[in-house]
């Protein structure tokens, strides 16, 4: 039996969360790369952030809920033991890729062409941890780097980096496609 | 600087979140660096692409009502007897507060979360598109004169751009049956409403942050004004907004 003050409780935190559950969900889905998946660590994530948001101070929604979101995932990762794609903050290969090539090309033809969102969405997908991570909740969610940095708990410079890597390895990806496509 | 530090601050530069000086810093590497200067070009490009394409996804339909059903107090919970029965014993202690003469302090503090409750409403309504501003300027002196005639207060219009606190707008709002200004500020993409209305007292009544549905709201009164700042950022946020603007208005009334 829910005591008046749990309803109220429920009340303020409706209207404080319910209103990103797109954002939510739309992180979910990057991150566990399925649908149904992502439904079920949204709902955890819902659940666990009713239940410790008497302990929530801010500072922004938002974060917090990633932050809760992302350690959702990280269980769900470590459930699928099979698929080792854990959001963790070990080296892999994709730390060694490089921040640019040197392709030689003209700046003329690196001009990319418009995608249907589905192609760029696979692409996003295939990008590597912890750097798919911090492009989904710069490029998509909006977040700031603050921000970023609460939601995932690593220093500003480290989301920096990241972000730079992502985008080097997004775009290498992209005209490596288009270079095929040709 | 060198290109492997431009190669990631230029990223930075592209999100806007460096500081006037380093900004300048990576804009003048890239000025004297080809090489970077075509990465910043194609990033810039490849941003823009990402910009226009729709890479989100909404929840479905089922989950929202999913989640709605587990939070206590959803449709599909009825109330038990129980509570009801607690309705009751509340009700019996108001009465008996009301009988021994405390009923005017219960009221008032009433008033003041009703007043809380109108004040997030209109910050949430002014959320709402084509809601936020009746005047759009980040020139206070555009925005100060527009309030002439319209209210019986001329709120103070203080920019704050300096100290990282956006002037946007001011409009006119109605909090409990009275027009009352609102001047709009932006943090970052969050809209900051401070309104302002007249008092009787002119004592200086200390700022106090208060939460409501997930909004901070810090009141304070000042010179015969009471403010009310409402927004979505942190509380230690709104504090230093509150008191940035407070430090300005002193710093006005004295110059």
């Amino acid at each position: 039996m829910p005591a008046i003050d749990d309803l109220q409780k429920a009340r303020r935190f409706r209207e404080a969360a319910l209103p990103y559950l797109d954002d939510v969900y739309t992180l979910a889905r990057y991150l566990l790369r399925d649908a149904s998946d992502a439904e079920d660590a949204v709902q955890e994530c819902y659940l666990r952030a009713l239940k410790h948001f008497d302990s929530y101070r801010g500072p922004a929604m938002k974060p917090w809920l990633f932050a809760i979101l992302r350690n959702v995932c990280n269980a769900e990762h470590a459930r699928r033991a099979h698929r080792p794609s854990a959001i963790e903050d070990a080296p892999g290969a994709a730390e060694q890729t490089p921040l640019w090539q040197e392709t030689g090309a003209s700046p003329e033809s690196e001009v990319l062409r418009s995608r249907d969102a589905g192609s760029i969405r696979k692409l996003i997908d295939a990008l590597a941890e912890p750097f798919k991570e911090t492009f989904v909740l710069r490029e998509i969610n909006n977040l700031s780097y603050r921000e970023i940095a609460e939601a995932v708990g690593a220093p500003i410079g480290t989301v920096m980096s990241r972000l730079a890597r992502a985008r080097a390895m997004l775009r290498a990806a992209w005209t490596a496609e288009e270079e095929q496509a040709k | 600087m060198t290109c492997d530090e431009a190669r990631i601050l230029l990223h930075a530069l592209l999100d806007n979140e460096l500081d006037a000086g380093h900004a300048r810093e990576v804009e003048a590497h890239i000025a004297g660096c080809p090489a970077c200067a075509a990465e910043f070009a194609a990033q810039r490009e490849m941003r823009r692409v990402l910009a226009d394409t729709n890479l989100r996804y909404v929840a479905p339909a089922s989950l929202r009502s999913r989640i709605e059903a587990s939070l206590p107090g959803s449709q599909s919970q009825q109330p038990t007897r129980r509570s009801v029965l607690r309705g009751f014993a509340m009700g019996s202690a108001v009465s008996a507060l009301a009988a021994s003469g405390v009923v005017a302090v219960v009221l008032r503090q009433d008033d003041q979360q009703r007043i809380l409750s109108e004040v997030v409403s209109a910050h949430l309504r002014s959320l709402q598109a084509g809601h936020l501003t009746d005047v759009v300027s980040t020139d206070q002196h555009t925005v100060k004169p527009w309030f002439n005639g319209k209210l019986d207060v001329a709120p103070p219009v203080i920019d704050l751009t300096a100290q990282g606190f956006t002037l946007v707008g001011g409009r006119l709002d109605y909090i409990d049956a009275r027009a009352i200004g609102a001047v709009v500020y932006k943090r970052r993409q969050h809209v900051i409403n401070l309104f302002v209305s007249q008092t009787t007292s002119t004592e200086h009544r200390p700022p106090k942050t208060q939460t409501m549905q997930g909004f901070n709201c810090r009141r304070w009164g000042e010179r015969g004004l009471n403010f009310w700042a409402v927004s979505d950022i942190g509380a230690d946020e709104l504090a230093e907004f509150v008191d940035k603007f407070e430090a300005a208005m002193k710093a006005n009334v004295e110059g």
